[in-house]
């Protein structure tokens, strides 16, 4: 068995009552922290657990908190990003409703890192019922002292409130997401500035996930370094992954960063096989957005090498070869499925969630769907293949917000990959 | 301007916890509230948002009509016309799709008699058809107002409109 | 002040202005398109992406590349910094790309369109556009709406540029119209019918960059390029009272506000002055407009169309 981090405790029972939670070593970080530790000293820990966002982009945890103005008197926040809406993605619902005391104490940590008062829970507003599982933690934890005024009594204070989203992808990305929070159409901010100089209400503000943050108690009560011994290379400590499609054990799993593809796939620890015997066809390793891989290039690389679960190693060989680890949805494709109609699901996800506001990927979503159902129609043909690729090419890099890229990517490696499969006519049954 | 009195008001709870919603946001950032109000209006005013119903919380939050009808038509859990007593959601993204979904709706179309966006003539039920619940391990997954059906196939989808229609002759 | 350089000419600018402004310092040929863009519209720009630049040299301290294209009017300039538009070919290969984005759901109705010969987006295909199309998609459709007796709403021909949206909720005291829906299906509404009506809400009309928003008392009165504009002003308690007149004869059918070589006004004008003002006796001319944009229509380009074909 490897290390378990997030997991834990997570199938303790009651594990989501503040009670269960305490008597098991919780919120033990928040007292050692807030004693004897400096907002630097953990911003330092964490720079030094080489932590990064586990949300989709990977970006250095720490090295995100430093960027921040953190001079006091000055209003700043912090989000917890539980928007969570990447198809094939499903481990921070799984997280937040059964260990929702574990997020608080990581946003606590987080909040005194970056010396912020004032949290909101960002949350999609289909999971209205885990949003009730977090209010009634987050009340227990006011109750016994660790929110509010003065905690454990020193003076750092925090309020943390969830606010609920009403059905928007793209409020997942950041500037989306103050946008919503605002009150307004999710439509992203141009960049610069970013939201760490001018985010929420125009005041600086940090937007983690909330895998990221839960993994931060940990790193507090055991130390920056020896996060960093788990995992491998630069990719350090464990990750949750959410396997899902043709498989046998549907779920979400956490696993030590550098664990084989072909192991996660085939264990019984994890996955347990394809469903029914079959032969795998293709993954798409990190949600629906990243390229999607052939059976070969996800067991190994182009050099032939195991595939390993880390981001290195997933992104080995670039696009042409390789993908990313993304968010970590998983999601896995039996020797019968339709490449092209699992694509034109996707397209048809990103053009129902583009906001509208910027013309590549307003335009250019609609149009690669009404294309992919003319080809999943068999009335497709060669040109359309061509145009098809031109339009992602189009889009990927010239929109506002990485919506355009997420849109893109997997019709550029659905057509580099399986090509064939774009004329294959429809059975006539 | 006159002064009109809403067509549409909360009741005394419901006004108690928008106003402790708005209470959760810097003062003159009240705008921040639209979003969960906009969620009480629609639970409270039968499952849908009125013009009346947008109006009203504009005047409650203090603002133009025009900022509620814009973010009212962006998010989709926002119905804008009358839906049926209960409303259907069958998730039809990738990992739902790979493991069924298209058959499911397929079969609520059928067995409901109208195609997925349109209310039963009885008024009893609504199909929509949703992208990603974030539930993809228990693909197929359908909901129905606050509640996740999860492995479903078109049997269980079957039996669960059953009884949900059974129910409702109660 | 920080240098720039744009397309190898540099410029000095002060802190703060964006590549575009920088451009426009600079004048001429390397200025890049904008269709949503406007100066006097705070938080405008940012979308339509036909002024994407690439950024060779982020500043002198920094040299490194931007890593994409970036819009230039939205992106402030660094000292330094090296910035290509007409000289990379990857910019203009995009802009191609981003026009046809822009037409994919365009009606091709300039021949009964009121905007013809005034408008940006023929104007940016024409310059920068392909001459062939390749969708064979139905293009979307909206009714057309009247908002109010003197605007009527084309939404079939706009580009959501949002500029009538800002325009509404910085120059007159109340909006009523906003975007509405998500993505594709976004549009220019009011949601409920509703007027848009206040002294200053023909401007709207003024920076529609393409025909969605049109002077119903103009309408299918005259092709712009049969009419002649005149400098024209007046004692108006509301506004500046600075306008152009657009005369057929002795006649005037519209009145406007005065544009500049980037289509954008140089005051907002009132609504009496521009629905209700159309006798003679109702202004002071001062001199004939000269109008500076680029049209294609003002260079002939038409003519040239009919005579040696489109592709000649």
């Amino acid at each position: 068995m490897s290390i378990k981090i997030l997991f834990e405790n997570i199938d303790v029972d009651g594990i989501d009552s503040f009670e269960v939670y305490r008597k098991l070593g919780g919120y033990n970080s928040v007292e050692k922290a807030l004693k004897n530790m400096s907002p630097e000293d953990i911003v330092e820990e964490v720079k030094k657990s080489g932590l990064r966002g586990r949300g989709g982009a990977g970006f250095p945890t720490g090295m995100k908190w430093s960027f921040i103005d953190k001079a006091p008197g000055k209003s700043h926040y912090l989000i917890y990003n539980a928007d969570e809406s990447e198809p094939g993605t499903f481990k921070d619902r799984h997280l937040m409703q059964y260990n929702p005391h574990l997020l608080i104490e990581g946003l606590i940590l987080s909040c005194y890192a970056i010396r912020s008062n004032t949290s909101y829970i960002y949350i999609r507003g289909e999971l209205m019922y885990v949003m009730r599982i977090l209010e009634k933690a987050i009340e227990e934890a006011y109750a016994n002292g660790f929110l509010g005024k003065n905690i454990l009594g020193t003076d750092f204070s925090l309020d943390i409130y969830c606010h609920p989203g009403a059905a928007a992808y793209i409020c997942g990305e950041e500037t989306g997401l103050i946008e919503s929070l605002e009150g307004k159409r999710g439509n992203p901010r141009l960049k610069p500035p970013f939201p760490a100089l001018n985010g929420l209400f125009g005041f600086p503000t940090i937007i983690n996930n909330v895998e990221t943050l839960a993994t931060v108690p940990w790193i507090i009560n055991n130390g920056g370094e020896q996060y960093a011994k788990i995992g491998i290379g630069k990719s350090t400590g464990t990750k949750l992954i959410s396997a899902c499609g043709h498989i046998n054990k549907p779920g979400v799993y956490e696993i030590e960063l550098g664990l084989s593809v072909e192991e996660f796939i085939y264990s019984d620890e994890y996955c347990g096989g394809i469903k029914n015997g079959k032969k795998l066809k293709a993954v798409v390793a990190g949600g629906s957005s990243v390229p999607i891989l052939p059976a070969e290039l996800i067991l190994k690389t182009a050099k032939g090498e195991p595939r390993l679960l880390s981001y290195e190693s997933l992104s080995e060989g670039g696009f042409e070869t390789g993908t990313m680890l993304g968010s970590g949805g998983f999601i896995v494709m039996d020797e019968d499925t339709s490449i092209v109609k699992n694509l034109l699901t996707f397209t048809r996800f990103y053009r129902h969630e583009s906001c509208g506001q910027c013309s590549p990927c307003r335009e250019g979503t609609a149009w690669m769907e009404k294309i992919l159902n003319r080809i999943v129609e068999g009335k497709g043909n060669e040109k359309d293949i061509d145009l098809l690729m031109d339009i992602a090419n189009n889009i990927e890099g010239n929109t506002i917000c990485p919506l355009g890229d997420a849109a893109a990517w997997p019709v550029q490696s659905a057509i580099k990959h399986f090509r064939d499969e774009f004329l294959i006519k429809p059975e006539i049954v | 301007m006159k002064f009109m009195e809403p067509k549409v008001s909360f009741s005394e709870e419901t006004l108690k916890l928008s106003e402790k919603i708005i209470s959760h946001y810097p003062e003159g950032r009240q705008k921040s509230a639209l979003i969960p109000i906009l969620h009480l209006a629609q639970a409270e005013f039968g499952g849908w948002l009125s013009v009346e119903a947008m109006d009203y919380v504009a005047g409650l939050l203090k603002l133009k009509p025009i900022e509620i009808y814009e973010v009212a038509t962006f998010y989709t859990m926002y119905n804008l016309k009358p839906t049926g007593k209960c409303v259907i959601e069958v998730c039809r993204t990738g990992p739902c799709w790979l493991m069924g979904a298209e058959k499911i709706i397929e079969h609520l179309e059928k067995k409901l008699g109208i195609k997925a966006g349109e209310t039963t003539t009885d008024g009893k039920f609504t199909l929509k058809v949703t992208e990603c619940l974030a539930a993809c391990g228990n693909s197929p997954v359908i909901q129905i107002g606050e509640k996740y059906y999860v492995n479903m196939d078109v049997e269980k989808a079957d039996n669960l409109i059953q009884n949900l229609n059974e129910g409702m002759r109660v | 002040m920080v240098k720039v350089t744009i397309d190898n000419i540099d410029v000095e600018v002060e802190e703060g202005t964006t590549i575009l402004n920088a451009a426009r310092k600079i004048g001429g040929k390397i200025v890049p398109p904008a269709m949503c863009y406007y100066s006097k519209l705070a938080g405008s720009g940012g979308k339509c992406r036909t002024c994407l630049v690439k950024v060779t040299q982020g500043s002198d301290k920094d040299p490194r590349p931007m890593p994409k294209l970036v819009a230039s009017c939205s992106t402030p300039v660094q000292n330094g910094m090296i910035v290509q538009n007409i000289t990379s070919p990857e910019v203009l290969e995009t802009r191609k790309a981003i026009v046809e984005f822009l037409l994919l759901n365009h009606p091709l109705d300039c021949p009964v369109c009121d905007q013809a010969g005034e408008c940006d987006l023929q104007d940016l295909s024409y310059n920068h556009g392909s001459s062939l199309t390749r969708t064979e998609e139905p293009r979307r459709t909206f009714e057309m709406i009247d908002v109010g007796s003197k605007i009527k709403l084309h939404m079939n021909r706009c580009i959501l540029c949002y500029r009538c949206v800002y325009t509404a909720d910085q120059i007159t005291d109340k909006r009523v119209h906003g975007v509405l829906e998500r993505g594709d299906r976004c549009e220019i509404g009011t949601y409920i019918k509703n007027v848009i009506d206040n002294d200053f809400s023909g401007n709207i009309i003024d920076v529609c960059p393409v025909g969605a928003l049109t002077d119903m008392t103009f309408r299918f009165k005259s092709r712009v390029w049969f009419t002649n504009p005149y400098d024209a002003h007046r004692a108006c308690p509301k506004c500046s009272g600075k306008v152009v007149i657009w005369l057929s004869g002795n006649k005037i059918l519209r009145v406007t506000g005065r544009k500049d070589e980037y289509g954008e006004v140089e005051e907002f004008i009132c609504n009496e002055c521009r629905f209700d003002k159309k006798e003679m006796s109702d202004w002071i001319v001062e001199k004939p407009r000269k109008i500076k944009r680029n049209s294609v229509i003002s260079q002939n380009h038409y003519e040239l169309i009919n005579k040696y074909g489109s592709h000649g």
